[in-house]
């Protein structure tokens, strides 16, 4: 059964000033068939625990530890992980000039699986992930990103995760700057993935407005680099009333 | 417009004065051999011209000729009195050394003629295989395309050879033309070229200048306009490799109104002291009212110790025109996008080769001419295949 597990994470960006930790311990268990929310306010370190677990070269590591099914997940390349199964929906999507989205998809799958996907059925799979997530076949033949809508970066990086099947997905902001028809469009593809066996879901949001369409196991509040308090979606219910000034006083 | 108003700027295209397109002669004693303090030589390392800047002999036989010339086009190679009636057919006066002594010096011109009206379907092809890297030589081609008429011409070079070479494109009223140089030529190979062309009225020019091989590269591409109404894309690829120096100049020389032109460059370098230059100038003429015109220069460094020299040039002369533009970008690998790359699952070498292929995939498709973007995509592949994919495991990279 699949488990991803933080511990103790200490994490450091550089600055002018020298090294500024963001992440001050955290812990966090995922493991198959849950989904955690993580909620906080700006600059309380959300992103940066999603491109840790990912592995971006900024982010340093201090102290902690990341295991997926007891792999130690720091040793490994940012490409090494996502083969591992860990899977990151990115806030703000790069764009990849001049490599379509098809070929940019089927890289990635071969790279994932080990070979490449028999052609017949993937490009099934490519039409049917694209459809459901309300876009038009002809993004396929779109460079990677490119031009595309705020709501499109969104729904495509779902497409992603939908093709590419990881274990574990973490979903940093997948919500922000979406209408309430994406968002709804992008919830779903995130359910169709949670209801597939033995997956766990890390959603990083500012807003509980996304938990109504994606209903977590648990929730943790995000505040100054470590999880301030957890429980369970009733925690969401109170933020959504109250907002985050409770944790932000405890913090002062 | 009073007559005075309309001397003055008939006048006035031979008035201006610049560095960027020194005072051009036939005549071969107003050229001194460049000493590489000049500004359109400061980039260029003279020593290993073999001379061909200065008084080396232009009369050597280096170069294997062959042609493929489908119907609707003829080819042939005329000497005497015929060549020299071809030399300076552009309206180009040259402006190097080189260039001039070409034009006086070497006795045959390779000429092929697209009569008016006539559509060329196949590309027209001229082999230049150069078979001696000691020998130097001089070549004078003219390009010529009756109105109305199309055709695609590849200029393709090969082998071992140090050759000066200008060639002249006179592209008919209306005519739609695209001419390709390649320059694939062996690691030794040096080529000084000048290539030069009238466009006409309403005709559209496509030039693509293509060069991965030779120890040292140096072209220009050059347009004026017979008329208004005038197009020219102005397209190049470039990949220097360890040592190479590939130098990329062009001159958008807008000498009628409304007419247009449009640049792009894109150039990839790897290895230690390659060196990469883009000279991009536009001149805008006082005739010239309506005109469009924009230049973009780009470059991806792969490796360190590599140099790319960029230098987009925009001299206007009136301000009643549609655009004006140019970009220049020389950078690494973006970081964000192998990261993103990577994250799902690519590895690091192969989102490079990914993140090379997309840099260049669009220019490719500019070209146009399906043949060649088969060659180009295999060969940028061959290039990756030196640095970027050297420790891919060979499944990966298939």
């Amino acid at each position: 059964m699949t488990t991803l597990e933080i511990n103790d994470l200490h994490v450091s960006v550089e600055t002018e000033d020298g090294p500024k930790e963001i992440l001050k311990g955290v812990t966090l268990t995922i493991k198959a068939g849950e989904t955690h929310a993580i909620m906080g306010p700006n600059g309380s370190g959300k992103s940066t625990l999603a491109y840790s677990i990912a592995g971006h070269p900024k982010y340093t590591v201090t102290s902690g530890s990341v295991t997926l099914d007891g792999e130690d997940v720091l040793e490994m390349s940012v490409d090494e992980r996502a083969r591992a199964g860990l899977f990151l929906a990115m806030q703000y999507p790069v764009e990849v000039p001049g490599v379509s989205v098809s070929n940019f998809l089927r890289t990635a799958k071969t790279a994932i699986d080990g070979q490449a996907p028999k052609l017949r059925t993937w490009v099934k799979d490519v039409n049917a992930a694209l459809e459901q997530l309300n876009l038009d076949p002809s993004f396929g033949t779109r460079s990677v990103n490119e031009g595309f809508s705020g709501g499109e970066k969104k729904r495509h990086e779902i497409a992603q995760l939908e093709l590419l099947d990881p274990k574990v997905a973490v979903l940093d902001e997948t919500d922000s700057g979406l209408d309430i028809d994406a968002l709804k469009v992008v919830s779903e593809g995130v359910n169709r993935f949670r209801g597939r066996e033995g997956k766990g879901v890390l959603l990083i949001t500012h807003y509980t407005r996304i938990l109504r369409y994606i209903e977590p196991t648990y929730v943790h509040v995000f505040v100054d680099g470590k999880v301030a308090e957890s429980g369970g979606p009733e925690l969401a219910e109170e933020l959504e009333a109250n907002g985050y000034d409770r944790f932000l006083k405890v913090n002062a | 417009m009073t007559i005075t108003d309309s001397v003055r700027s008939a006048l006035e295209l031979d008035k201006v004065e610049s560095h960027l397109h020194p005072h051009g002669s036939f005549d071969v004693a107003e050229h001194p051999v460049p000493t590489g303090r000049e500004e359109i030589w400061r980039f260029t390392p003279l020593k290993r011209l073999k001379e061909l800047h200065a008084d080396a002999p232009l009369d050597g036989r280096n170069v294997a000729l062959s042609t493929q010339v489908p119907e609707g086009a003829t080819f042939e190679i005329v000497t005497g009195a015929e060549a020299r009636e071809l030399r300076g057919v552009s309206g180009w006066l040259p402006n190097v050394r080189f260039a001039a002594r070409v034009m006086a010096e070497v006795p045959a011109t390779l000429l092929l003629d697209v009569p008016r009206e006539s559509e060329v379907t196949e590309p027209i092809v001229l082999d230049f295989d150069g078979t001696d890297p000691a020998v130097t030589s001089g070549g004078h081609v003219v390009l010529r395309f009756g109105a109305h008429s199309k055709a695609v011409v590849v200029l393709n070079h090969t082998g071992s050879a140090a050759v000066a070479a200008v060639c002249e494109v006179v592209v008919g009223d209306g005519a739609d033309v695209t001419v390709v140089s390649i320059q694939d030529w062996a690691d030794d190979a040096v080529h000084l070229s000048h290539q030069q062309a009238r466009v006409g009225r309403d005709a559209t020019y496509r030039h693509a200048a293509i060069s991965f091989g030779g120890d040292v590269v140096r072209m220009d591409s050059n347009v004026t306009y017979d008329g208004p109404g005038g197009s020219a894309e102005l397209l190049g690829l470039y990949f220097a490799d360890a040592g190479q120096h590939i130098e990329h100049r062009i001159f958008a020389d807008h000498t009628a109104p409304r007419t247009k032109s449009h640049a792009v460059y894109k150039g990839a370098l790897q290895g230690e002291k390659a060196h990469t230059v883009w000279v991009g100038n536009v001149l805008i003429r006082k005739v010239a009212e309506g005109i469009e015109t924009y230049e973009e220069n780009r470059n991806l460094v792969l490796t360190d110790g590599c140099q790319a020299d960029s230098i987009p040039n925009l001299e206007i002369e009136t301000g009643e025109i549609e655009g004006a533009g140019h970009a220049s970008a020389t950078a690494r690998f973006d970081d964000n996008q192998l990261f993103y790359l990577q994250s799902r699952g690519v590895s690091e070498a192969e989102a490079q080769r990914l993140v090379v292929h997309g840099f260049f995939n669009d220019l490719i498709r500019k070209v146009g001419v399906p043949s060649i973007e088969d060659r180009l995509l295999t060969t940028v592949e061959a290039e990756l295949a030196k640095n970027v994919l050297k420790e891919l495991p060979a499944e990966a990279g298939a």
